[in-house]
């Protein structure tokens, strides 16, 4: 079957504000087929969700198309009047949604929000609803789906109810589901499995899949035609193989240029060992009763034995839950914890806040969430030389400035931004400032706290320069948790890995990633690199 | 160094201003209570009853700011009173005089009624007199003056007093906030209106005396805001960040959790400043505020509650209440779509 269900011309879609009107996507077209699985690919502000949501209408009530038009089976959308419209959605056209936690109403049971959309479209009785719904939960492998049909969503995992979301956007058969970064929020190894999924679906009951990423590892994965957006364009569009091999627009090129890659700088084999834990053990009680009384614990970090010397990277991977930034916190001594740690040659387990703040401006951390980690209402230069007015209180305030301003542009930023706002930055510039509040100390030893997840691809590529660049100059020594074992590979000299607080492997970056010997690791690494589900039991059946 | 910078204003800030705008009730009263408080400030120049300015035989007097024994005048008081008709005859005949709008002060007795008191309003008196025979739009001038400047000094003291307590229990939790949030549960059930009995027995309550007291009971209504926020501020990654900077725990209070939290307490103070001016006037109304003879708009409603028959002293009362009130409410509302995150994207 070849015939074009989705057909999208000269589609354009603006927005009112109060700055007047901004044009989102510009006369986008783009066709899609029966039973055909669609990427559409950009960067964050491209217009991708924008695109994927006038297909079903769904936009906010301040976006219209100056023009354009969409054809649905042969059916006008644009202009089309409710009762068309509402025949359309849920019931021919459904959706998938990034966040996972937040897209089920937590105050229903998972058979009631499964039957609440086939009882909207279908009159079904109650024993017929519930057979559809079990039916449904098989089909996406939902594990003890009868067990689960009482369950409410607090009480699943994140890969769990994403697959009760596509239970629910299955449930009438739909001719298309958008998936709208349907996997961002997962684990690898779960992303792994959801994806595999997806195309096995699209393959079942031959519906078509708009699929929405930023990731292109997902692309060459499941996709059969990908188009390329950026700045509410689409600048190439064609079969995924012809693409990726041979990409001809400048913006495609760089796209997948952009996947971090390289190998980190050897340090030096005889450098000292910075920082050492032994026996580092960060547990929360469990208290229940009246009199809270501690029942057990939750060994959040558990027994890890772990070093650091100059000029070297320790990666630390695991999926969520694995202990990873509460080790990475309990060795800056920014949560409590028990057992040694050894910092510059000096155990700073139990120093008091006095003792510590001098040993503060050589161990430095990175966090995450870019948006989150810089003081909204602080300019940038305030930001960066808070550290300074603490640890150098007798520099001048020229000479303060004048060190940030130099550490700006070292981290690739110009001086002109001193007295910015964060707000006025991208998410990677951002980075780039949390990045100068850490380095402008002079620090030995940074801990590095997922600092690329929550940044786009190409710019992801650019912070693992800059880390690395800034490594080799100052001898830096890095504690680098992801959950990228991409980005991981591309920076560490030394690979731990974590599975509910414990080390399950360690070991030099080759072996880890040439010759893992732990099922688990294995697991990790085929679906990151390759996106292939390789835990048997987590499959249906 | 806190989160005001008025010279680069950051577009959210922006966005908030236009945002107060855009309620045009809101602005409107904004102005409206701006230019009553302009004029009602400097009430002694407005409604006294003693001249701005007299010339008297070559040499200039200031009755306003000065006290001037009688015998300035040829009188023999030892106090100048101004309205009595030898005193302004004797000054006339030998220069001039320029009275205030209104010759009365708020506690001046009009001695020459047209009626027994309360009597009605008259061209002397525009709003009448009340039942001392005391001109009701001088007492509503300064009862004004002074429930508001009650309310802003009750306010500002309680802003700092519950800010302070919210970010501690916030801020360092656990059993600090245990005990703290157990003794604001006791203290909040204290009956107010007994201790201010029990203390009018010892002291003669002044304006000072009434500001401590309610302040002592005031300061709660705004810990549990700033509580959260700070509860919720606590474990950004930003403040952990500081942390590993080793900044102190008073400087990340200040400087990283308490401009952030300041947007909820901003929007509560105007709906607070309502709620102090309503307190004085009902212990006024009950007659446990401000000591006898006082302008006070809780006074007038008492005594327009015992004399009936004298229905423009009530009125006016209620009418300068409601006025004053739902000036502040609409003030409020404002404020608090200027701050709404929905309508600002922050």
């Amino acid at each position: 079957m070849t015939d074009t269900l989705v057909d999208i011309r000269d589609l354009s879609v603006s927005f009112k504000t109060q700055d007047g009107v901004v044009e989102a996507v510009k006369r986008v077209s783009l066709r899609i087929d029966r039973g055909e699985i669609v990427a559409l690919v950009g960067e964050s502000g491209s217009g991708k969700s924008v695109t994927a949501l006038s297909i079903p209408q769904l936009l906010p009530t301040s976006a219209f198309h100056p023009q354009g038009s969409i054809r649905f089976d042969g059916t006008e959308i644009i202009g089309a009047r409710e009762p068309v419209l509402r025949a359309v959605r849920g019931a021919r056209i459904s959706m998938v949604f990034q966040e996972p936690m937040t897209s089920l109403n937590p105050l229903h049971t998972i058979e009631k929000q499964v039957g609440e959309v086939i009882r909207i479209h279908r009159r079904l009785d109650a024993s017929t609803t519930r057979a559809r719904v079990l039916e449904l939960l098989n089909l996406v492998g939902l594990r003890d789906a009868t067990q689960r049909l009482a369950a409410y969503p607090h009480e699943l995992s994140g890969g769990q109810r994403q697959r009760v979301m596509i239970a629910i956007a299955l449930a009438n058969e739909p001719d298309l589901l958008i998936a709208d970064e349907p996997t961002t929020a997962l684990d690898v190894t779960i992303q792994a499995q959801i994806l595999a999924l997806l195309k096995s679906l699209q393959g079942r009951i031959g519906m078509a899949v708009l699929l929405i990423t930023h990731d292109l590892t997902i692309v060459r994965k499941v996709a059969q035609r990908v188009a390329v957006m950026t700045g509410g364009e689409i600048v190439e569009t064609g079969p995924v193989d012809q693409i990726l091999t041979a990409p001809q627009h400048p913006y495609t090129k760089h796209l997948i240029a952009a996947e971090p890659r390289g190998a980190p700088v050897e340090p030096r084999p005889d450098a000292p060992v910075l920082m050492q834990t032994e026996d580092l053990k960060v547990h929360f009680p469990i208290r229940k009763g009246v009199l809270k009384r501690t029942v057990g614990f939750v060994k959040a970090v558990d027994s890890v034995t772990a070093s650091v010397r100059r000029g070297q990277t320790i990666g630390v991977v695991g999926e969520s839950g694995s202990g990873k930034t509460t080790l990475g916190l309990a060795i800056l001594r920014l949560i409590a914890s028990r057992g040694r740690i050894v910092m510059f040659g000096q155990d700073i387990q139990g120093l008091g806040f006095k003792a510590t703040r001098p040993l503060r401006r050589r161990m430095q951390i990175v966090f995450q969430d870019p948006y989150g980690s810089l003081s909204p209402r602080m300019t940038v230069g305030e930001i960066i030389g808070e550290g300074l007015r603490i640890h150098e209180p007798k520099m001048s305030d020229d000479a303060r400035r004048e060190l940030i301003a130099t550490t700006l542009e070292e981290v690739g930023l110009t001086r002109a931004m001193l007295d910015r706002l964060p707000h006025e930055f991208s998410g990677g510039q951002r980075q780039r400032i949390a990045i100068a509040r850490a380095i402008v100390l002079r620090p030995d030893f940074i801990v590095l706290d997922e600092p690329t997840s929550a940044l786009d691809m190409s710019v992801q590529a650019q912070i693992v320069d800059l880390l690395r660049e800034l490594q080799a100059r100052h001898m830096l020594a890095y504690m680098f948790i992801s959950h990228d074992l991409r980005v991981v590979k591309a920076l560490s000299h030394y690979v731990i890995v974590m599975r509910d607080g414990v080390i399950v492997e360690q070991g030099s970056t080759q072996e880890i990633f040439n010759a893992p010997r732990e099922d688990y690791t294995r697991a990790l690494l085929a679906a990151a690199l390759n996106l292939e589900v390789v835990i048997p039991e987590a499959q249906r059946e | 160094m806190l989160a005001w910078r008025s010279d680069n204003l950051s577009p959210i800030t922006r966005r908030r201003l236009r945002n107060f705008r855009a309620n045009r009730r809101g602005y409107w009263s904004m102005w409206i209570f701006v230019a009553l408080l302009v004029v009602t400030l400097p009430a002694e120049f407005l409604a006294n009853d003693k001249p701005l300015l007299a010339s008297y035989k070559g040499a200039l007097y200031f009755p306003v700011l000065v006290d001037y024994p009688e015998a300035t005048f040829g009188g023999f008081l030892a106090e100048t009173d101004y309205r009595d008709e030898f005193i302004q005859k004797e000054i006339l005949d030998n220069g001039w005089m320029v009275w205030p709008p209104l010759r009365y002060s708020y506690n001046t007795v009009n001695k020459l009624p047209p009626t027994p008191a309360p009597s009605p309003p008259s061209a002397e008196n525009p709003f009448g007199t009340d039942d001392q025979s005391r001109d009701v739009l001088a007492r509503v001038i300064y009862g004004f003056r002074i429930s508001v400047l009650f309310g802003l000094t009750l306010t500002f003291f309680s802003t700092i007093v519950g800010v302070l307590a919210g970010a501690v229990q916030g801020y360092f939790g656990g059993l600090t906030d245990l005990l703290f949030q157990r003794f604001i549960e006791i203290w909040s059930n204290l009956p107010i209106l007994y201790i201010l009995i029990i203390l009018a027995s010892i002291v003669e309550p002044n304006f000072w005396w009434l500001l401590a007291i309610l302040l002592a009971f005031e300061w709660m209504s705004l810990t549990g805001v700033v509580r959260a926020e700070f509860l919720r501020a606590r474990n950004f990654d930003y403040v952990r960040a500081a942390r590993a900077l080793g900044v102190g725990n008073v400087s990340i209070m200040l400087r990283h959790v308490l401009p952030n939290a300041l947007v909820a307490t901003l929007t509560f103070v105007p709906f607070l400043l309502n709620g102090s001016i309503t307190i004085l006037t009902a212990l006024d109304f009950l007659g446990f505020g401000l000591p006898p003879g006082s302008p006070s708009l809780g006074e007038l409603l008492a005594q327009g509650k015992t004399n009936v028959q004298a229905p423009w002293l009530g009125m006016t009362g209620f009418a300068v209440l409601a006025t004053m009130l739902s000036l502040l409410i609409f003030i409020g509302e404002a404020v608090r779509d200027a701050f709404d995150p929905k309508k600002t994207g922050a």
